[in-house]
C-alpha cells in the first residue's frame, strides 16, 4: 500500500473539513482512478464533486497535476509517477480559472 | 413574539436574515457555503428549522445541504464529517439519476434542441426544493435538465418522479435563454396527492397522484413567439403562486403576461390589465388576502431591467387587471437591476410582510403588504432566490 498525497482545491477542501493537502492509502499499483476512489471512500461528502456520477469522467473545469505534468487526459487506469505512489510528490486537484 | 427568517440564495453564497414581528431591525449573517451559487434554500412547513438548500457549481456540481438547527449549522445528508470512515456506502444526497428503466418510467432519453433535434437529457443543477407539507423528510426538487426528484429519507438519496418526463411532450420541451430548468413546485394544500410544476421553455404541468402521472395545463396561455401560439407545450412560464388558504387558484408571471387560473390549470386567463409591462419573472401573492398579488414588471425580454429605471412593485387588490405601483422606499432612479423568479415571498404575520432580492444584491422588506419598503440588506451578490419563515 501507498501513501499518496493530494492537494485539493480550496472550495473541496472546505467541504471536506481538511487542510491544503490529505494522505491517503492506495494499493499499488497507483493509478488516478484508485486515488479518486481512496478520496471518495476517506471524504464521502466530496463524491461527485470531481468526477461526474453518470460517466466518471473527470468535470471539466478541474484539471489533475503530477510531477510538473498535466495527467487530465490521461486514461484514469494509468500508472501514476514514482514520485507520486511514494509520497514524495502530491497530486494536485486544480480548478479551471475562470468565472467572476 | 413572531419572529422572521428570510433564508437568500445568492451567486456567492446563502444568507439568513431575521427580525422580530416588527420587521425593522434585521440580523444578517452569512455567507454560508462563501463562494458557491445556492439556487434555493428552503424549511419544512412541518419542522421550520430543517432548512434544505441548493448549493452548485460549475468546477464541482451539485451538492445538497441540510440544516436541522434553523440554518446554524450544515451537513449533507448522509454524511457526517466525524464519522466519514464508518459512514459507508457513502451519501448520494446530490445525485439525481434520471429514471429511464422500463418498469418505473418511460425510457426517455432525448429533448428538442434549439436547432430542432434531440438533444440528451443531462443533469445540471437543482433550481428549486419542495418540502413536503406533511413530512419532514420528504422533499421534492425540481431540476435542470426539467425533471421532478423527490426523496423520503431527508435528501440522503433522491429518486425521480419519471412519469413528468416520461407523460408524452417531453420530447418536445426545449431550453429557454437560462436552460430548461423544473424551477416551480407546489403542493397542494387540500388534495395531498396533486403538485403543480412549472418548466422554462415548456410550460406547466399537474400531476393528481402524488406525481406517478402528469398532464400539460397550458390551455389559454399565448406565446406569440412560438409558431404555433397555443401550443399544448413550448411556453415559458416564469412563476406560479398560490395562496395556500385557497388552493386551486392559480396567478402565473409567464415570459410575457400575467395569467390566472381558478380551475387547477385547466384553463388561464390573462389579468396583466394595466401593468406598464407584462413581462416579468416574480409573481407572490398576499398571505391573507387572496386576491392581493403582487408582480415586478421588467422592460423585456430583450431589456431584463425596471421600466424607466424605476424599481416598482405593482400590486393588485382584485386578482389581476387592476394594478397600482407600489414604490415608496424603493429607488426611483438608475436602477437597473432584474428580480428572479425565485426572489419574492411573503411572510405571514398581520400586516403581510412581502420580500423580494434583486440582481444587485439588495433585499427589501415591507411589513405593510406593500405600502413602504425598505431595504434589509443592500450589497449581498445577485439574489437568485429568497424564502420566508414566519416562526411562533
Amino acid at each position: 500500500m501507498s501513501s499518496v498525497r493530494v492537494v485539493l482545491p480550496y472550495h473541496l477542501r472546505n467541504l471536506a473539513h481538511v487542510g491544503n493537502e490529505v494522505a491517503l492509502t492506495v494499493a499499488e499499483p497507483v493509478t488516478m482512478r484508485r486515488v479518486l476512489d481512496a478520496l471518495e471512500t476517506a471524504y464521502p461528502m466530496l463524491r461527485g464533486t470531481v468526477r461526474e456520477y453518470e460517466t466518471g469522467q473527470r468535470r471539466a473545469f478541474l484539471r489533475f497535476f503530477a510531477c510538473e505534468e498535466d495527467w487530465s487526459h490521461e486514461p484514469l487506469d494509468a500508472e501514476l509517477p514514482g514520485a507520486v505512489a511514494e509520497g514524495k510528490e502530491p497530486l494536485l486537484v486544480i480548478g479551471a480559472i475562470a468565472g467572476g | 413574539m413572531s419572529t422572521v427568517r428570510v433564508l437568500v440564495g445568492t451567486r456567492k453564497g446563502a444568507f439568513i436574515l431575521t427580525s422580530d414581528g416588527k420587521r425593522q431591525d434585521w440580523k444578517v449573517e452569512g455567507p454560508h457555503f462563501a463562494g458557491w451559487e445556492i439556487y434555493h434554500l428552503k424549511g419544512s412547513p412541518v419542522d421550520p428549522n430543517r432548512i434544505y438548500a441548493s448549493q452548485t457549481s460549475g468546477w464541482f456540481g451539485q451538492l445538497l445541504q441540510c440544516s436541522t438547527d434553523g440554518g446554524k449549522t450544515w451537513e449533507q445528508p448522509g454524511v457526517k464529517p466525524d464519522e466519514a470512515p464508518q459512514s459507508w456506502p457513502p451519501a448520494k444526497s446530490n445525485r439525481f439519476s434520471y429514471d429511464v428503466s422500463s418498469e418505473t418510467g418511460k425510457p426517455l432519453t432525448t429533448h428538442q434542441w434549439y436547432d430542432g433535434t434531440q438533444h440528451p437529457w443531462e443533469f445540471k443543477r437543482v433550481w428549486h426544493l419542495e418540502p413536503s407539507l406533511t413530512d419532514a423528510e420528504t422533499v421534492y426538487a425540481g431540476v435542470e435538465d426539467a425533471a421532478l426528484f423527490r426523496s423520503t429519507d431527508g435528501g440522503k438519496n433522491w429518486h425521480e418522479l419519471a412519469g413528468l418526463r416520461g407523460h408524452g411532450t417531453g420530447p418536445a420541451w426545449q431550453p429557454g435563454a437560462g436552460g430548461m430548468c423544473l424551477h416551480t413546485i407546489i403542493l397542494d394544500t387540500a388534495s395531498p396527492d396533486r403538485i403543480y410544476i412549472a418548466i422554462s421553455a415548456a410550460g406547466a404541468f399537474r400531476s393528481d397522484d402524488g406525481g406517478a402521472t402528469w398532464k400539460p395545463i397550458n390551455k389559454g396561455l399565448v406565446s406569440t413567439q412560438n409558431p404555433n401560439p397555443t401550443a399544448e407545450v413550448g411556453h415559458c412560464v416564469h412563476h406560479i403562486a398560490m395562496n395556500p388558504a385557497r388552493p386551486g387558484v392559480l396567478f402565473m408571471q409567464k415570459h410575457w403576461d400575467v395569467m390566472r387560473s381558478d380551475d387547477a390549470g385547466e384553463s388561464w386567463h390573462e389579468v396583466s390589465g394595466n401593468l406598464p409591462t407584462d413581462f416579468g419573472f416574480a409573481i407572490d401573492v398576499h398571505a391573507h388576502e387572496p386576491e392581493t398579488l403582487y408582480v415586478v414588471p421588467i422592460t423585456s425580454d430583450s431589456l431584463h431591467f425596471p421600466p424607466e429605471g424605476k424599481l416598482r412593485v405593482y400590486r393588485s387588490r382584485s386578482g389581476g387587471n387592476e394594478w397600482e405601483p407600489l414604490s415608496k422606499g424603493l429607488p426611483q432612479q438608475d436602477c437597473y437591476v432584474n428580480v428572479l423568479r425565485d426572489a419574492m415571498a411573503v411572510d405571514s404575520l398581520d400586516k403581510c410582510g412581502v420580500y423580494f432580492g434583486t440582481t444587485g444584491g439588495q433585499v427589501y422588506c415591507s411589513p405593510d403588504a406593500g405600502d413602504n419598503w425598505q431595504p434589509i440588506v443592500r450589497d449581498l451578490p445577485a439574489v437568485l432566490s429568497v424564502e420566508v419563515q414566519t416562526l411562533a
